[in-house]
């Protein structure tokens, strides 16, 4: 089946003890495009796209209301196996965080722990997947080699390629540049404009350059409020809403 | 000006006693470990590791002793060891954050705290009577395990949230569970501080006496446990048995106590010797320790 929603995100309301951080959230997600959760810090883009793999179950605290649906199934309902869910939703961090272990086993532990063992399909989805990141040819003669031997770029792109690796069907970056140097960032940005053909992405961002340069779609967030939703290229261009227009301006944020 | 002057007068002073005090204590304890070597190393030697303690204080020697200590030791890294790696795990990992693990949490700490003769009255009520486990290694050490249970609870505790949480959204991400995340990710990454702050819980155990005293241990005993091994020349020439746990027993601690209490001036130069034995096991178990802790700075 062809899925052309992703996420199909109804009335959420999220707390975290009393603080109410998300208000009554609707929003599409389309696949094969990248969508961007643009805001300034503490409006609520990095809870809502932690409610899309249900990280926030972790947090203690935590409550949520309303709709999340993920390719016509309820994300939040009873029978949803979480951590099936997790696999097929992968997710990147703001700060480049790999295993201290090797750069093969960084990959390797995805589909080790989803049951495969044979060596040398292993090896074969290593080698796919750190491609698929545009590290490979930076890393292939020291696959045994420490994660932090690399760069911090090249680590932030090992962990996508680490997410690559168990074959999700959407990727969300939570700001997988704010800890980068233009260059990997230019780096990163580009690898997500080649995943985006067979991903749907999302991507949270307080940088509105990055959210223009690289995403389909923009939301922007304020306070827990979607105040504007639509493509790109419309919402910076003719921003409906002045608080889009102030924040796209550099007037506050 | 004149307050700059002061503040700098009042820093060399503060150095000065810092440095004053820190040599206090390294002079004490040079002083009693030279005392001690200087008493009791004519003693030491390969006699006094394998004779039976004696009437004549030129013949005692400490392998009862040594070999009760080992075989304590043994019992008591077999309960706490299990049991703290995993309550502390669970605390750590799986438990709810509310009242009733906040609770539990503070007992935790207290009973860390709890001076070991009252451990030892606990397991002389219960093991020894209740259980009718009798004086035997199994009381004792079972005993010595309760004691250092709470410090191996915090230890394992503490390691597991020294590792930052980025690394388990990082496994939770992939879609691991619960149980994957802490086998594969977060215990490599924590064993060596667990380990560190078990060898150091053991090496208190090792030389707690009040306890076992107070369970009543003996203080002369002139054989050793039964061998939980035995060979014959007939099938099936290996024998096993788990008798040694419920013999009596004698512990270094116990039998120095026993030597520096005897009116002979001999037995304190055998009471010197023991001691030298129990700081030299003391000494290597914090030096493994050691080696661990910075072998883990290493690596992260």
């Amino acid at each position: 089946m062809d899925f052309q929603v992703a996420f199909q995100i109804q009335n959420v309301n999220a707390f975290y003890g009393q603080k109410q951080v998300l208000k009554d959230i609707n929003l599409n997600i389309l696949d094969k495009s990248v969508t961007a959760l643009m805001g300034p810090s503490g409006c609520g883009k990095s809870t809502l796209i932690r409610c899309l793999n249900r990280m926030n179950d972790l947090v203690p605290n935590f409550r949520m209301n309303g709709q999340i649906m993920y390719r016509n199934t309820d994300l939040y309902s009873k029978e949803i196996d979480v951590t099936d869910l997790r696999r097929e939703i992968g997710m990147v961090f703001q700060k480049p965080n790999p295993f201290p272990k090797s750069i093969y086993e960084n990959i390797a532990y995805g589909l080790k722990i989803h049951g495969v063992n044979n060596r040398n399909y292993l090896d074969e989805m290593v080698e796919a997947s750190l491609k698929n990141a545009a590290l490979w040819d930076e890393v292939k003669d020291r696959l045994n080699d420490s994660a932090f031997s690399l760069s911090g770029g090249q680590q932030q792109r090992l962990c996508i390629a680490r997410a690559l690796a168990v074959k999700p069907h959407v990727i969300l970056f939570d700001e997988p540049c704010s800890a980068l140097d233009p260059i990997a960032t230019a780096k990163i940005e580009e690898l997500m404009t080649e995943l985006k053909k067979y991903y749907a992405l999302v991507i949270v961002t307080h940088n509105t350059a990055q959210a223009a340069r690289i995403s389909d779609y923009t939301a922007f967030l304020l306070l827990g409020d979607i105040i504007e939703f639509g493509s790109t290229e419309k919402l910076f261009t003719v921003p409906h809403d002045n608080r889009t227009e102030a924040y796209l301006t550099g007037k506050f944020g | 000006m004149n307050k700059i002057i002061s503040n700098k007068r009042i820093n060399k002073i503060f150095n000065a006693v810092g440095l004053g005090s820190t040599l206090f204590g390294l002079l004490i304890l040079s002083i009693l470990l030279f005392d001690v070597i200087s008493d009791g190393w004519r003693r030491l030697g390969f006699d006094f590791l394998t004779s039976y303690p004696s009437r004549k204080p030129e013949q005692a020697g400490i392998l009862s002793a040594w070999v009760g200590t080992v075989w304590i030791m043994i019992t008591t890294a077999l309960l706490s060891i299990p049991l703290g790696i995993s309550s502390g795990i669970y605390l750590e990992e799986y438990a709810p954050k509310n009242r009733f693990t906040d609770f539990i949490e503070i007992n935790i700490a207290n009973l860390a705290g709890v001076p070991s003769v009252i451990y030892g009255i606990l397991g002389l009520g219960l093991f020894v009577r209740g259980m009718h486990l009798g004086r035997s290694i199994l009381a004792g050490g079972l005993t010595l395990g309760l004691l250092i249970l709470p410090m191996i609870i915090l230890t394992t505790r503490e390691a597991l949230r020294a590792i930052p949480s980025s690394i388990r959204e990082a496994s939770y991400a992939l879609g691991a569970t619960r149980w994957q995340t802490v086998r594969y990710q977060i215990l490599p990454a924590a064993i060596e501080n667990i380990l560190t702050g078990i060898i150091l819980a053991m090496s208190r155990a090792i030389g707690e006496t009040a306890p076992l005293v107070t369970l009543g241990a003996l203080t002369y005993i002139p054989f050793l446990p039964t061998n939980p091994v035995s060979f014959s020349k007939t099938i099936p020439f290996a024998h096993f048995s788990l008798q040694g746990f419920f013999d009596p027993f004698t512990v270094l601690p116990i039998q120095i106590f026993n030597w520096v209490s005897r009116p002979q001036k001999a037995f304190l130069v055998d009471a010197a010797a023991g001691i030298i034995v129990l700081l030299i096991i003391t000494l290597l178990m914090n030096g493994l320790a050691v080696v661990l802790r910075q072998h883990h700075q290493k690596r992260w």
